[in-house]
């Protein structure tokens, strides 16, 4: 039989340490609903998104049921539809985001993500407009999450969609100003995107991807709290790393198991698993208390980047081996408004801006959910960007800005959300103009591969 | 298919008795069974067979969590394959 311990562990991981899948995302290609009739190519959308994903939730349900394992979200993600409007650049892209919205609504899923425009090199005929239409298409639908790609470490930056992101941000959180500023909190700004992402607002289909695929968004912080809780004080972080590993590889073999059970009852190829440790707002569900677990007195404070860094390679270490195929984002995320812990250490003003974009630069995404005085302009927005991407840019790793203006709200206020999403404090952002900087447009090249110092 | 039951709470007389009473009415087989009392804490872990039962184990699953409240009870009803995947290599 089974071995005690490891059966009252998983009990334990599920019941008191919220353990689940985070997410089965279900990725769809729309490459062949592209038509010039934009009436009908969001036709052909929400057909193919319905026939696709009829059974999605139902089997997500069936399976968490079956195997007693939480799966929290069940959701979708499509081609980037700046490629479907290119067909027919002067309509308004916003009729796909209806589309896309009506069919979230019919199969039942709680967001779908790829209203999204890849732009590393410059704007394709579609990108223009999608971009330009992304604060109406946020504010008029339910479901529907965006990103746009402004860099890679192969083509560098484009400072003209950076640019164009600041004012885009800005005004997304000010059409959604009467529901907390929501529209901005599912819009992610990228650089190096991952075509295979589950995880929301960033998740798309990538063109070179399959014309169906389950992915699988594993989670578990409180999991790995809890280990590193009854670590001794005497262990070395040599020990950490291995236990690390160890809870990693537990958390992603369930992943695993749960999508090849997905893509086995779907009738649809299994893509990845995404190892990433996901926090939750509830309690003890936290990457922050993780670093404070290992020793840092509050998140934020000098270690807390080699704390990070440690933290992120030993899960991508553990799960590997625990999966037949990773991807998407796979790492730590450090979403501040989404993480109790977090929350607390900006509030007691352990953890700055400055500290979370250092953060970034060893974490597995970027600055994401910190919300931001109403008043910061679209100038100081396109900077944090272009920041970020540069980041991303330069280690080669996928980084993102996910931050939120509080329209009509400064420093001490909070923002909240609710779910998943949580509530973030409003966060204090320096505010030295880079416009000249950011007004100059053009490209940032790529960056040289070798002479690495 | 096989499964594991888990059931932890406050000792007291008959809780063996109801969930195997439970099993046999929905003709699952009970392949093992580990018993522990620890400062007054039961914890049972049954390793069942569903293969010629009358009942899906997603509904086994929701009888049982009602079977658990009423006790006072946490039941637990996981599918064999999860603790075969997550322990062993």
């Amino acid at each position: 039989m089974i071995n005690t311990k490891d059966i009252l562990e998983t009990i334990q991981m599920i019941d008191d340490e919220n353990l689940d899948v985070r997410t089965i995302t279900m990725g769809i290609s729309l490459l062949d609903c592209i038509d010039p009739n934009t009436e009908a190519a969001c036709r052909k959308v929400y057909d193919k998104i319905c026939g696709f994903a009829e059974h999605l939730v139902r089997t997500g349900e069936d399976i968490s049921r079956e195997y007693g394992i939480p799966i929290v979200n069940k959701r979708i993600s499509v081609t980037p539809i700046a490629i479907l409007a290119g067909a027919n650049p002067t309509a308004s892209p916003v009729h796909f985001a209806r589309a896309l919205d009506r069919a979230a609504k019919t199969v039942g899923v709680n967001f779908i993500g790829g209203y999204s425009a890849l732009v590393q090199k410059g704007f394709g005929p579609g990108d223009y407009a999608l971009i330009e239409s992304i604060p109406e298409a946020l504010s008029e639908t339910e479901f529907v999450c965006s990103s746009v790609n402004v860099g890679s470490t192969k083509a560098g930056i484009n400072m003209d969609a950076v640019k164009k992101m600041g004012r885009v941000i800005r005004e997304t959180a000010e059409r959604t100003a009467d529901r907390d500023c929501i529209g901005a909190a599912k819009l992610v700004v990228f650089c190096n995107a991952p075509e295979d992402n589950p995880f929301m607002a960033g998740a798309f289909h990538g063109v070179g991807e399959a014309d169906c695929v389950i992915n699988v968004g594993v989670s578990g912080p409180g999991v790995v709290r809890a280990a590193i809780a009854k670590a001794s004080p005497s262990d070395d972080l040599s020990a950490i790393a291995e236990l690390i590993k160890r809870t990693a590889f537990k958390i992603t073999r369930m992943g695993q198991l749960v999508a090849q059970e997905a893509s086995r009852r779907l009738s649809v190829p299994f893509g990845i698993v995404d190892l990433s440790l996901a926090p939750t707002p509830a309690v003890g569900d936290s990457v922050a208390d993780i670093l404070e677990g290992m020793g840092i007195e509050r998140c934020g404070g000098y270690g807390t980047t080699a704390a990070l860094a440690l933290l992120n390679d030993a899960v991508k270490k553990g799960g590997v081996m625990a999966s037949s195929h990773v991807g998407g984002l796979s790492g730590a995320f450090i979403p501040v408004s989404e993480d109790a812990g977090m929350i607390r250490a900006a509030k007691c003003g352990a953890l700055c801006l400055e500290k979370l974009e250092a953060m970034t630069a060893v974490c597995s995404v970027g600055l994401d959910m910190i919300v931001v005085p109403g008043d910061v302009p679209a100038e100081v927005l396109s900077g944090i960007i272009a920041d970020e991407a540069a980041i991303g840019m330069v280690n080669s790793k996928t980084t993102a800005v996910r931050v939120i203006p509080a329209i009509g709200k400064d420093v001490g206020d909070e923002l909240n959300f609710g779910g998943l999403l949580g509530s973030g404090p409003v966060m204090n952002v320096n505010r030295v103009s880079p416009k000249v900087f950011i007004d100059r447009g053009g490209r940032i090249p790529a960056p040289l591969q070798s002479l690495k110092n | 298919m096989r499964a594991v039951i888990t059931v932890i709470g406050k000792d007291m007389v008959g809780i063996l008795a109801q969930i195997t009473a439970s099993c046999a009415t929905h003709g699952i087989n009970v392949l093992e069974v580990t018993q522990s009392i620890l400062q007054d804490v039961f914890a049972m872990i049954m390793l069942v067979d569903l293969t010629k039962s009358n009942i899906r184990i997603a509904d086994l699953s929701e009888e049982f969590d009602e079977l658990g409240r009423k006790m006072g009870l946490s039941i637990h009803v996981m599918h064999e394959d999860v603790f075969n995947s997550m322990h062993r290599i």
